[in-house]
C-alpha cells in the first residue's frame, strides 16, 4: 500500500457503486406485480422476502427457530397491511420495518439485551514508530487469502464479527451493507435520523474491520495490539 | 500530515468520516479535504484501504442459510390475507 494516491482513490470510488441496484429494481417490479394481482407474483414474493427476512432475523436473533417464526409473523403482517402500501418502489424499507418490529417482539419475549455503545477511540488502530515514520499497527490487507478454504474461513470470521456486533449496530450493517438499503431507507426502517444511521454504520464497519485485522495478524503469527471492545 | 505524525486531531476527524467518504455521501469540499489529507498521510490511506476491503467483504457476505419449507397451512393463510388485501385495494380504488 502507500502507493500513489490517484489510482487508490479511483478504486475507492468504486465502493460506492457496489450494491444491490439491479436486484432492487427487480424487487420493485415484483412489488408492482404483487399489488396488481398478477399471476405468479404472490409465490415469488413469498419465496424471496421470506428468505430475506429469515436471513435478517437469523443474524439478529441468532436462533434458527426464532428466525423462522419472525419470517412467518412478518409475512402475515405484510399481507395484512398490503392494502396500505402506496409506493411499491419502497417495498424494501416497508418489509424490513415490519421484519424489524417482528424481531423486536420476538426478542422481548426471550432476552433483554441492554444497548451497548461502540467507542470510536477503541476502534482506531494504535500507532507505532518505525524509524521516525509513523506506522499503524494493522495487518497487511493487500494479502487477503485467495485460497478457497481460506476464503471460507474469512467468511466465517465476517459472520462471527457481524453476529457479535451490539444490536443497534448490527441491524444498520445488515440493512445497509448486506441488504443494500440506502441511508434514507435504513433510517426509515429503524426510525432514527440519517445521521444516526451513518454513525452506527461506520462504527459497525470499524468493529468488523478490527476483528478481521486481528484474524489476519494472527494468521501471520503477529500479536494484535489493538484493544478489544 | 506532518512527518512526526501522530493521531492528531485531523487524523481523528478524517477517521470519523471514512465510511461516508467511501459511500460517496460527503459534500465535494469535504472529499477534497480528505483526499488532500490522505495524499500526505500514508497511515490514514492504509487504514482507508483496510476499511474499503471490509465493506467489500460485508457486501459480498451471503448468510447462506435458508428457512425450511413453508407449511401448506401457512401458505394458505398468507394467500387468504393477500386476496383480502387485493379486494381492499380494489374497493379503495373504486371509492
Amino acid at each position: 500500500m502507500t502507493g500513489p494516491a490517484g489510482p487508490v482513490f479511483a478504486t475507492m470510488a468504486a465502493v460506492a457503486t457496489l450494491g444491490a441496484g439491479e436486484s432492487q429494481q427487480q424487487e420493485v417490479e415484483l412489488a408492482r406485480r404483487l399489488v396488481a394481482g398478477e399471476p405468479g407474483a404472490f409465490e415469488r414474493f413469498v419465496e424471496l422476502f421470506r428468505n430475506k427476512v429469515f436471513q435478517y432475523s437469523l443474524l439478529m436473533c441468532g436462533h434458527r427457530e426464532d428466525a423462522e417464526e419472525v419470517a412467518q409473523d412478518a409475512l402475515f403482517k405484510v399481507f395484512e397491511k398490503l392494502d396500505q402500501l402506496r409506493e411499491p418502489e419502497r417495498i424494501r424499507p416497508w418489509v424490513f420495518r415490519i421484519a424489524r418490529n417482528a424481531c423486536l417482539m420476538k426478542r422481548r419475549k426471550s432476552v433483554f439485551a441492554p444497548a451497548q455503545e461502540l467507542s470510536l477511540d477503541e476502534l482506531m488502530p494504535q500507532a507505532g514508530d518505525d524509524g521516525g515514520q509513523r506506522k499503524l499497527e494493522i495487518a497487511d490487507w493487500s494479502a487477503l487469502p485467495e485460497d478457497h478454504a481460506l476464503r471460507a474461513e474469512l467468511r466465517r470470521v465476517v459472520r462471527e464479527a457481524i453476529e457479535e456486533l451490539p444490536e443497534i449496530y448490527k441491524t444498520v450493517l445488515i440493512l445497509r451493507d448486506i441488504e443494500g438499503l440506502s441511508t434514507a431507507e435504513a433510517a426509515e426502517v429503524l426510525e432514527v435520523s440519517e445521521e444516526v444511521v451513518k454513525t452506527r454504520l461506520h462504527r459497525a464497519r470499524l468493529a468488523i474491520r478490527q476483528k478481521l485485522d486481528w484474524y489476519l495478524r494472527s494468521r501471520r503469527g503477529e500479536k494484535p495490539a489493538e484493544r478489544a471492545n | 500530515m506532518s512527518g512526526a505524525h501522530r493521531h492528531d486531531s485531523e487524523c481523528k476527524r478524517i477517521f470519523a468520516l471514512l465510511s461516508e467518504y467511501l459511500d460517496a455521501e460527503l459534500p465535494a469540499d469535504s472529499c477534497d479535504q480528505i483526499e488532500a489529507h490522505l495524499k500526505d498521510c500514508p497511515p490514514c490511506l492504509e487504514f482507508l484501504e483496510s476499511l474499503r476491503r471490509t465493506i467489500e467483504l460485508c457486501r459480498g457476505f451471503e448468510p447462506g442459510e435458508l428457512p425450511g419449507p413453508l407449511a401448506e397451512s401457512v401458505r394458505r393463510e398468507l394467500r387468504e390475507r393477500y386476496e383480502k388485501a387485493l379486494r381492499a385495494r380494489e374497493s379503495q380504488g373504486a371509492a
